[in-house]
C-alpha cells in the first residue's frame, strides 16, 4: 500500500489551524446569517429587485440570509473532512519522525 | 520585578591555593558574581595557567572531532537534564587519556578502512576489465571467421620486461596492454597512440556499464576499457609510456580463456572477502562510536566548565605571600550570605587548610546594574534594555512596561478576532514551552517569537480587550447588548415614511427625535456605527481625543518618575507643572467638552482646537467662552508655564552652587551623581547642560504630545485594511446562494485566513510593535531614563556560549 502521506509536518499543521479556525468562524457566521444579523448586510447579495419587488418584505431577504447561512454551514463541514485529513497526517509524519530516529 | 536596580558591592576573594579550584567552580554553579581583571596589562599566553588551558583546548579539539565522526555516522548523542560539575584535576587525566585513545583508534580505523576501499576498486575494475576484453577477443575471432582465414595463434608469453603478453608471429611480437581510462580522456588517448605509433597499433574500447568512483578523488565517473595490440618492442615501450601519461590502470591480459576464467573466479572470491572485512570494519566503528557518544554531552560540559575555570583564574593575582589567589568581585549585597557559603563549600571539597574568605572593599568605581527577572518579566525587561541598561541604581521603566506597552500595542492594534488569534498562539507557545526549550531551534526568527511569547500573550489579551471596546471583530461589530439607537422611532414620529426611504439614499438619525436614541451602549462602541456612512468622522475625533488624553497621562507619569533619579528632585515640580498647566488643561477641555454637551445643544459645541490656540495667542474676545470664567483660568495657567521655564532652567546651576558655597543641601540624596563627585564645579557647564535639558524638555512636550497620535493613525489603518480585506476578498465567497458557493466560499476562506495571519497580524502586528516601542522608547523615557549603565554579567557555567551547539554538533 503506497504511503498515504503527502504533506510535510509543517503544511499538516497549518492545515489544522486553518481547518479548526474555518470551522469555529464558519458556524458562527453561519448562526449569525440565520439570525437575520443587520451587521451583515452587505455581504448578503440581494438585488434592488428584491427590495422593490417584494410582496411580503422582508421575507425575500430573509431567504437569502438563510441560504447563506446554510452555505456557511456546509463549508464549516467541509472544513471539519480537511481538519480529519490534516490530524490524519499530523499523526502519520509524527510515526514517520519516530521511526526514523 | 523590581523598582530600581540592587545595591552592589565589591569585594575581595581570598582563595587559598589547592581549594581555589573547587571555589571557583562553586560560583560558576550558583552565578553568584561578576569577576573583574586584575592583570590587564598581562597578555593571554604569559598568564599562570596558560598549560591548563592549552590541555583544555586540545581536548576540546578532540572532541569536536569525535563529534564530527558521530554526526556522520548519523547517531544521536543523548543529553542530560542535570549537567555534570567540573571535573577535579585527578579526573582531568583519566579524561585526556580517554579522548586520546578514542582519537587513535577512530584514525587508525579510518585509514584502514581507505586502504581496504582502494583494493576493492581495484579488484572491481580488474573484473570489469576481464569480461570485456574477452569479449573484444571473441568478437574479433567470429569477425575473422568470416574473413580469409589466418593461421592459429601460437601462444602468448608474458614478457617479463615489458610486462604486456605477446605472441609470435610472423618473426614479429604481437603484444598486448589492456587496462582502463577516464571515458573523458579517449578521444585524446587515441588521437596520441595514432600519432605515435604510427599505425603499429589497434585500439578497441568499450565503455563501462556502471560508473566507478576514482580511487584518489573519489569522484564518480565513467571509465573506458581497452585493448591495444602492437607490433614490437619500442612500440610497446612507447604505448607503455602513453598509457602513464593518462593516468591509465593497467591490468595483466590473460593467455587464453583458461587462465581467464581462474582469474575472474579468484577475484569473485576477493572481491567476496573484501566485502565482509569492510562490513565488520564499518560496524566496528559504529560500536566505538556509540560508546563514546554516551559520554560525549558529559565530556563537553565538563571540558567547557574546567575551561571557564581557568579563565577566571587567570584573571586573579597572587598575594604578597604567594600562597593564596585574590580575586576581585561586583556582588550584590542581599546575595553576600550565599557567596560566604559558596566559598566554606568549596573550601570543603578542596584540600586546603585555611578556608577562604571574602572582604568587602569600598570603590568608587560605578558598579554594573543588576536587576532580577523571571520567565515572564524577562521579555520585558530586554526590550528595556535594547534602548539601554540603566545607570546604577536608576528608576527602572520596566515593571510599568508589563502593562503599558501591551496596552499602548492594543490602543493600535484593536480587534477581537485578531487579538484572539494571537492570544491563542502565545498561549501554545507558552504551554509547550519545556518542548521547545529541549529543541534549540536554529531558525532566529523563530527563537526571537518564543523568548517573546509572555509579550505576545499579554498582547493579544489587551487586544480582546479594545477589540471589545472598538467593538470590532474581523471588521464587524457585534451586537451583545441591543443598540442603543432605534430606527423605528424615526417612524413612528412621522419623522420619516416609506416616500422619504424610497427617495432618498443616504438617512440621518436623529438623537433629538424621542426614543431614537436610548442612552449610550454599556461597554464600547454602539455596534450601529458599523453600518453608518458616517462613522469614520466620529470614530477619528473619539480616537485622536483618546490618543491625546492617553499621551498626556503617560508622559505625566515619566515625569513622576523622574522625581527618583533627579539629584536635585524638586526640579521635577518645575516639569511637571508645565506639562499639565498646558497638556492637562487640553485633557480638560476635552472631557469638559465630552461631558457638557449633549444631543440637543451638540451644534453650538465650539472647536477645542480653536480654544487651545486661542489662549496661546490670548485672543479669545469672538468666540463664546466653553464655561464662565475660561479666559480668566487661561491667562492664569499660561502664566505658570511661562513662570515655570526660568526656574527649570536656573533652578539646578544655582542650587548646586549654592552647595558648592557652603549651603546646607537639601536632604542629601544617596544617588551618585558626576557632577556632585567632581569638585571642580563648572557653573557655565552645568548652565548650558540645563539650558539643552529645558529647551529639549519645552519643545519635547509639544513635539511628544502630537506624536501620541499615532495610536489613532495604526488604528484607523489597521481597521480599515481589516475592512477591505473583508469586503474584497470573504464577500466573493457569498455572492452565489445556492449550494455551488459552497465551492467558493471554502477556498475563499482560506485565502482570507492566510492573508489575515500574514498582512493583519504579522505585518500590522510588527507595526504596531513598533510605534508602541517607540512611545515607550522616546516619549516616556526622555523624561527620566538615562540608559547608560552597565549590565551586571554574572559568572555562570549555564550562560557559556557552547562551541559545538553553534556548530550544530550538540
Amino acid at each position: 500500500m503506497p504511503s498515504l502521506l503527502f504533506c510535510g509536518p509543517k503544511m499538516a499543521a497549518c492545515g489544522m489551524v486553518i481547518s479548526i479556525w474555518g470551522v469555529i468562524m464558519l458556524a458562527m457566521l453561519g448562526i449569525f446569517f440565520s439570525a437575520n444579523s443587520a451587521v451583515l448586510i452587505e455581504d448578503v447579495p440581494f438585488t434592488e429587485d428584491d427590495i422593490r419587488a417584494d410582496t411580503q418584505p422582508p421575507q425575500r431577504i430573509y431567504a437569502l440570509y438563510r441560504q447563506v447561512g446554510i452555505n456557511c454551514f456546509i463549508a464549516a463541514a467541509v472544513y471539519v473532512a480537511v481538519g480529519a485529513i490534516s490530524l490524519c497526517q499530523v499523526r502519520l509524519n509524527k510515526r514517520q519522525e519516530y521511526m526514523v530516529t | 520585578m523590581v523598582f530600581r536596580s540592587e545595591e552592589m558591592c565589591l569585594a575581595q576573594l581570598f582563595l587559598q591555593s589547592g581549594s581555589e579550584y573547587d571555589c571557583i567552580s562553586e560560583l560558576g554553579e550558583l552565578g553568584l558574581v561578576e569577576f573583574r581583571d586584575l592583570n590587564p596589562s598581562v597578555s593571554s599566553f604569559q598568564r599562570r595557567f596558560v598549560s591548563e588551558i592549552k590541555r583544555c583546548e586540545e581536548m576540546e579539539r578532540i572532541l569536536g572531532f569525535l563529534l564530527r565522526e558521530i554526526q556522520k555516522a548519523k547517531i544521536a548523542v543523548p543529553q542530560e537534564d542535570e549537567s555534570p560539575l567540573a571535573p577535579p584535576p585527578r579526573q582531568v587525566l583519566e579524561i585526556m587519556e580517554q579522548l586520546q585513545r578514542l582519537e587513535m583508534e577512530l584514525s587508525e580505523v579510518a585509514k584502514n578502512k581507505d586502504k581496504l576501499q582502494r583494493n576493492l576498486l581495484e579488484l572491481t575494475e580488474y573484473t570489469h576489465m576481464l569480461k570485456i576484453t574477452r569479449s573484444f577477443i571473441h568478437s574479433r575471432s567470429r569477425h575473422e571467421a568470416l574473413g580469409p582465414q589466418y593461421e592459429e595463434f601460437p601462444t602468448m608469453e608474458t614478457d617479463s620486461a615489458t610486462g604486456s603478453t605477446g605472441m609470435q608471429r610472423l618473426g614479429a611480437k604481437l603484444g598486448f596492454i589492456s587496462g582502463l581510462i577516464q571515458r573523458v580522456k579517449v578521444e585524446a588517448f587515441e588521437r596520441m597512440l595514432w600519432r605515435v605509433c604510427k599505425g603499429y597499433t589497434i585500439l578497441s574500447y568499450t565503455e563501462v556499464d556502471e560508473s566507478l568512483a576514482d580511487l584518489d578523488t573519489g569522484e564518480i565517473n565513467k571509465s573506458v576499457v581497452f585493448l591495444i595490440s602492437f607490433w614490437g618492442d619500442q612500440i610497446g615501450h612507447k604505448v607503455q609510456k602513453i598509457c602513464d601519461c593518462y593516468h591509465c590502470h593497467l591490468y595483466p591480459h590473460p593467455e587464453n580463456d583458461e587462465e581467464r576464467a581462474d582469474v575472474l573466479d579468484s577475484l569473485r572470491t576477493r572481491i567476496q572477502d573484501l566485502n565482509n572485512v569492510l562490513h565488520r570494519t564499518d560496524d566496528y566503528l559504529r560500536q566505538v562510536l556509540q560508546k563514546a557518544a554516551e559520554s560525549a554531552y558529559a565530556w563537553v560540559v565538563q571540558v567547557k566548565k574546567m575551561k571557564a575555570i581557568y579563565h577566571i583564574l587567570n584573571l586573579c593575582s597572587f598575594d604578597v605571600t604567594n600562597k593564596c589567589l585574590i580575586a576581585e568581585v561586583w556582588c550584590p549585597v542581599s546575595d553576600l550570605a550565599n557567596l560566604r557559603g559558596a566559598l566554606e563549600k568549596g573550601s570543603r571539597k578542596g584540600d586546603a587548610t585555611v578556608p577562604s574568605f571574602v572582604n568587602r572593599i569600598p570603590s568608587s568605581d560605578t558598579p554594573p546594574t543588576l536587576l532580577r527577572s523571571n520567565k515572564f518579566t524577562t521579555g520585558f525587561q530586554s526590550i528595556v534594555e535594547a534602548y539601554g541598561v540603566g545607570d546604577y541604581r536608576e528608576v527602572s521603566p520596566a515593571p510599568y512596561t508589563i502593562i503599558t506597552f501591551p496596552f499602548l500595542f492594543a490602543v493600535m492594534f484593536g480587534d477581537l478576532g485578531h487579538g484572539m488569534i494571537m492570544s491563542l498562539f502565545a498561549l501554545w507557545m507558552v504551554l509547550t514551552e519545556k518542548n521547545q526549550k529541549k529543541k534549540r531551534s536554529s531558525n532566529e526568527i523563530w527563537m526571537t517569537f518564543f523568548h517573546g511569547r509572555y509579550i505576545i500573550l499579554m498582547m493579544g489579551l489587551f487586544s480582546i480587550y479594545t477589540g471589545l471596546i472598538y467593538n470590532d471583530c474581523f471588521s464587524k461589530s457585534l451586537n451583545i447588548f441591543g443598540s442603543g439607537w432605534s430606527v423605528k422611532a424615526m417612524f413612528t414620529n412621522q419623522q420619516w415614511t416609506n416616500k422619504t426611504v424610497q427617495t432618498n439614499a443616504l438617512l440621518t438619525l436623529d438623537p433629538n427625535v424621542s426614543r431614537v436614541f436610548s442612552g449610550p451602549y454599556p461597554f464600547g462602541i454602539d455596534p450601529i456605527w458599523n453600518l453608518a456612512v458616517n462613522r469614520l468622522s466620529f470614530l477619528n475625533s473619539y480616537k485622536m481625543k483618546m490618543s491625546v488624553i492617553v499621551g498626556v497621562i503617560h508622559m505625566s507619569f515619566g515625569v513622576v518618575l523622574s522625581v527618583f533619579n533627579h539629584f536635585v528632585y524638586l526640579l521635577f515640580l518645575p516639569e511637571l507643572l508645565f506639562l499639565i498647566c498646558l497638556f492637562g488643561y487640553l485633557v480638560f477641555m476635552i472631557l469638559y467638552k465630552w461631558l457638557a454637551f449633549s444631543a440637543h445643544n451638540s451644534s453650538q459645541a465650539p472647536s477645542i482646537l480653536i480654544h487651545f490656540i486661542n489662549m496661546f495667542v490670548m485672543q479669545g474676545k469672538d468666540v463664546t467662552p466653553l464655561y464662565p470664567g475660561q479666559t480668566g483660568l487661561q491667562v492664569f495657567l499660561l502664566l505658570i508655564a511661562v513662570m515655570c521655564v526660568p526656574v527649570l532652567l536656573l533652578g539646578k546651576p544655582l542650587y548646586l552652587y549654592w552647595q558648592q558655597r557652603g549651603g546646607k543641601g537639601l536632604r542629601r540624596r544617596r544617588v551618585i551623581n558626576i557632577s556632585c563627585t567632581v569638585l571642580q564645579f563648572d557653573f557655565a557647564d552645568v548652565l548650558m547642560h540645563q539650558a539643552i535639558h529645558t529647551i529639549e524638555y519645552c519643545l519635547g512636550c509639544v513635539s511628544n504630545t502630537a506624536s501620541y497620535l499615532r495610536l489613532w493613525a495604526l488604528s484607523l489603518a489597521h481597521a480599515q485594511l481589516s475592512e477591505v480585506l473583508w469586503a474584497m476578498v470573504m464577500r466573493l465567497g457569498f455572492k452565489i446562494t445556492t449550494k455551488v458557493g459552497v465551492v467558493f466560499l471554502v477556498p475563499v476562506f482560506g485565502l482570507f485566513a492566510t492573508l489575515t495571519v500574514s498582512i493583519l497580524l504579522v505585518m500590522e502586528g510588527l507595526s504596531a510593535f513598533l510605534h508602541a516601542l517607540r512611545l515607550h522608547w522616546v516619549e516616556f523615557q526622555n523624561k527620566f531614563y538615562h540608559g547608560t549603565g552597565v549590565k551586571f554579567l554574572p559568572f555562570d557555567f549555564s550562560q557559556l556560549p557552547s562551541v559545538f551547539e553553534q556548530d550544530g554538533l550538540l
